[in-house]
């Protein structure tokens, strides 16, 4: 095991050379991150064994990812912000083709005004993409996940690519100590990718033409069978992680300390790692507070939530975005699975830390306390803009 | 856990300083973090870096706040920064400066005050310039002795391992601000 101090971008490159990657594809101006240039670095410095391709825009990286994994090889890019955003075509395109291209995103706040801060609402735009989402905590868990995602997107009966999101600062700028597994071990755990069909000058085929309307609704189905199969496929690939790292990502749903809590708190990224001290703090002073982190955003694991629902009296939900017009996804996400089961606690959504605005423990503490309220008392209102700052007013003491 | 706060300018090397700092930790086997300020960075400009160190695994994500130990690269930042804000009662300030502990105690009011002329100690060991002297190192080094939550021997291997450039002047800087810091306590 070699434990090393990395940045969530370095990390990347790292996850990248282990998984074997054997196409990279880039287009290097802010708001792209050092990951490709680190990546640039090794396999300049022959660390690693992949073709780098500078291209002209985050459309063309996308696309060329695309052609890449067309052809058999194993596909990577890197993006964040505004580039994911003009990936956006090319996004629905890979899942269309049935590619497993694996891209790690760093989440940014889109501008006007401009702001380079954590923010999710980039990788939330392209929730319909048919793209599997994951959302990280830390350093280790992007190293970790990469590898997972190839295995789980590689599949042949699920064949969808997969997006790993992290905060951007908070991961991307952050040393942290992660353990890079060796190579072998990585090897034996993730074979090459070989799949069924692929460009090939020597056996020329078609891949996305023209259907009919009599074809296009089934292979749109296949798309949607494929993505709800992956939950269990997400699971076995974190079980047999496991056993080989003893890390346990075994839950697309990530709950901490939820089992007797009177009130849960969803969420995802960066603030969910605070959220869990704060959990052990409140736990000490007999409050029933637990955590549910949404690591796998899509597929989104419905089942869990209802299990959650099961046993709280009140659930919050904080979304580091917002849907204009109608809270946050994550919220919105939430209730919907809720809306068929039986038990639906009363659910409040908190909207907090847009643009890089920090999320602190005595925040999270105000939130847990603000949701036993609302088991105790009933709920007051659907959406709260935490800690916002109004005009002639005083900031918000908290 | 032990959060520590670095003040300097851009180009002085805070971050580094921060980083060295948690790698000299972790070689101590506690985990670590270590991050700049989330902002976008100017040469010249004032730069805030942390360090957080604990003997269990770091799950706050958020900056810091109410630091334990404060190390100012600069006297002149001094005049913008409010380098004490937050610090914790009986935090520490470690300061690059001619000036005595009393004197800064005298400006800043912090109960423990240290101090080391690294500005001298780097030139003397020939990292950066006389106008721009890279204190970075040394600091990392006074901290050593000023805290004593990381050893010396430690700080110097994480140089080796963090400093690309010149290493063995870098550690040479580090036992040297080590052997002149000065501390004092006020009440």
């Amino acid at each position: 095991m070699v434990r090393m101090l990395l940045t969530g971008n370095k990390t990347t490159a790292y996850s990248a050379m282990r998984s074997r990657v054997q196409v990279v594809s880039a287009y290097p101006i802010t708001p792209q991150t050092t990951i490709v240039e680190h990546i640039a670095e090794f396999i300049a410095d022959g660390l690693m064994k992949a073709e780098y391709i500078q291209v002209e825009s985050e459309h063309s990286a996308m696309a060329a990812a695309i052609a890449a994994s067309n052809t058999g090889a194993r596909a990577f890019t890197a993006t964040s912000a505004h580039g994911l955003l003009l990936m956006h075509e090319m996004l629905h395109w890979a899942t269309g083709a049935r590619l497993p291209v694996v891209m790690v995103n760093v989440n940014r706040a889109l501008g006007p005004p401009w702001s380079v801060w954590a923010d999710h609402l980039d990788s939330i735009s392209q929730r319909d993409t048919g793209w599997m989402q994951y959302y990280v905590e830390n350093n280790q868990e992007i190293f970790d996940t990469v590898i997972m995602a190839y295995k789980v997107s590689e599949r042949p009966d699920i064949m969808l690519p997969s997006m790993i999101s992290q905060d951007a600062f908070y991961l991307s700028h952050t040393v942290e100590p992660v353990d890079i597994v060796e190579q072998e071990v990585v090897d034996n755990y993730l074979p090459p990718y070989d799949p069924p069909y692929r460009l090939d000058v020597n056996n020329p085929a078609g891949f996305g033409s023209l259907v009919m309307p009599n074809h296009y609704y089934e292979f749109r189905y296949k798309i949607a069978e494929a993505m709800e199969k992956a939950k269990k496929y997400i699971k076995e690939a974190a079980e047999e992680w496991y056993e080989i790292t003893g890390r346990d990502y075994r839950g697309l749903l990530d709950c901490y300390r939820c089992e007797d809590a009177d009130v849960v708190l969803f969420g995802a990224g960066t603030m969910m790692s605070t959220a869990k001290e704060v959990v052990d703090w409140m736990r000490a002073e007999g409050k029933k507070v637990g955590v549910a982190r949404i690591r796998v955003f899509r597929p989104f694991p419905g089942e869990d939530v209802r299990k959650v629902a099961d046993g709280a009296a009140a659930i919050g939900v904080m979304d580091r975005a917002y849907g204009f017009g109608r809270g946050g996804a994550f919220f919105n996400e939430v209730n919907s699975a809720l809306y068929n089961h039986r038990n639906r606690p009363p659910t409040k959504n908190y909207i907090i830390g847009l643009g890089g605005r920090d999320v602190k423990p005595r925040h999270i503490r105000a939130i847990f306390n603000d949701l036993l309220k609302v088991k105790d008392e009933g709920l007051d209102e659907e959406f709260r803009w935490f800690g916002l700052r109004r005009e002639n007013m005083p900031e918000e003491e908290i | 856990m032990m959060e520590i706060r670095f003040h300097g300018r851009g180009g002085q090397g805070a971050v580094v300083a921060s980083r060295i700092l948690a790698a000299a930790a972790f070689l101590e086997g506690k985990d670590v973090q270590a991050f700049p300020f989330f902002g976008v960075e100017r040469r010249g400009a004032p730069v805030t870096a942390f360090t957080k160190i604990d003997e269990k695994p770091i799950r706050i994500k958020s900056e810091i706040d109410e630091p334990d130990y404060v190390i100012v690269m600069d006297t002149a930042l001094l005049s913008a920064v409010d380098v004490t804000q937050g610090l914790k009662k009986g935090g520490l300030v470690l300061i690059n400066t001619e000036k005595s502990a009393e004197e800064i105690h005298e400006i800043l009011g912090a109960e423990k005050v240290a101090v080391v002329d690294a500005t001298e100690i780097a030139i003397r060991n020939q990292l950066g310039t006389k106008v721009q002297p890279i204190v970075n190192t040394a600091l990392v080094g006074a901290f050593a002795r000023a805290s004593g939550i990381v050893k010396l021997d430690s700080v110097v291997q994480a140089i080796g391992s963090e400093v690309p450039r010149n290493p063995e002047r870098n550690q040479q800087a580090a036992r040297d601000a080590y052997e002149s810091t000065v501390v004092m306590e006020f009440s």
